[in-house]
């Protein structure tokens, strides 16, 4: 298991190029690290083989970090991968409710709920 | 909590604990604490999956990372962080990311962590030197946190002369906790979302207060 703080495995540049065809730029979608994700397709034949892995994991709601933990990959690689996902209409993205810009703190029906959840724990 | 319900699909070799269906909301919270604070641990004795490790890209140099090309960057380097989740509803899920404290490391805050409600820092009272910088960081980030000191050992200072040593104000709260356990680690967690409460509903008197909780 990689110790946090060090540097990873798989953090060689040029098996990352290979992954994202040398795009260096995430989409214009913008993925949380905790946007989950749904596949809405089968893999196809012939698919990229970490496109067609992202969609066997999202079949159930799938956070972006849980995607690039299971797949090894840098999260911001992810992102692009997704990216292609989602301009094809092949996974959904449920985005998280909590906007900082909008609000400096989450309302207080959301804090109560998160409280009611962690006390069943 | 139905997350282990005999349709789950085996996806992949590994032992996958899939989210509910229904779930559509996720929320994060950040705990910080310098290299063996017990991070992993904290994460570990909540999540209902074991943590798992993912990891960010950012240059060599540590500097303005906020540019996916850094991705393809021959200097670039990747700082790995942990994490675990919470079910918290059939709607909502928790994420619980483990994060190290080290300079370096707050240039990813902005990537990854935008948008968590709060932050815990956990503290080795061993070495109290490695907080420093996240406290400083995350006031001036205007991100609300607790401080929990990991008890190793029976405690040598009293939550006082810690608060004096940290020269934390008065309104951030302070707790002892032991990160092995699951309710002690929950209820670093309650507090956080009480403290958050408190303030949220500072900013919107008008609502109504919290209903009692135990």
């Amino acid at each position: 298991m990689t110790r946090v703080g060090e540097p990873a495995r798989d953090d060689d540049p040029d098996r990352l190029y290979t992954v994202t065809r040398g795009r260096s730029q995430a989409t214009r979608h913008a993925f949380d690290v905790v946007t989950l994700i749904v596949s809405e397709q089968e893999p196809q034949p012939g698919m990229q083989s970490e496109h067609a892995r992202i969609l066997r994991l999202c079949v159930r709601p799938t956070a972006v970090v849980e995607v690039a933990a299971e797949l090894g990959l840098p999260v911001s690689v992810v992102k692009i991968l997704l990216g292609d996902l989602l301009e094809a209409g092949r996974i959904t993205a449920r985005h998280p409710r909590f906007v900082p810009a909008q609000a400096k703190l989450p309302d207080l029906d959301m804090l109560k709920q998160v409280l009611h959840g962690l006390q069943k724990l | 909590m139905d997350s282990r319900s005999s349709d789950a699909p085996v996806l992949t070799a590994a032992a996958r604990t899939p989210l509910r269906s229904t779930a559509d909301n996720a929320l994060k919270i950040v705990v910080v604490g310098g290299f063996g604070a017990g991070k992993t641990t904290l994460v570990g004795s909540v999540s209902e999956i074991r943590p798992l490790a993912t990891e960010e890209v950012m240059t060599r140099a540590g500097i303005g990372v906020d540019d996916p090309s850094a991705v393809l960057d021959k200097r670039s380097t990747t700082v790995a962080f942990d994490f675990g989740r919470i079910t918290l509803s059939a709607e909502s899920v928790l994420y619980l990311f483990g994060a190290p404290g080290q300079e370096r490391f707050w240039f990813l805050w902005d990537r990854l962590f935008t948008g968590a409600l709060g932050a815990v820092v956990l503290v080795d009272t061993r070495r109290l030197d490695d907080s420093w910088y996240a406290i400083d960081r995350l006031e001036h980030h205007g991100t609300p946190f607790v401080v929990a000191c990991n008890t190793f050992e029976p405690p040598r200072h009293s939550l006082a002369e810690i608060r004096e040593a940290l020269d934390l104000s008065p309104g951030v709260p302070l707790l002892d906790c032991d990160a092995r356990d699951r309710e002690s680690s929950k209820r670093v967690l309650i507090e956080l979302v009480r403290h958050l409460y408190a303030r949220a509903e500072a900013e919107h008197p008008q609502r109504v207060e919290l209903e009692s909780t135990p």
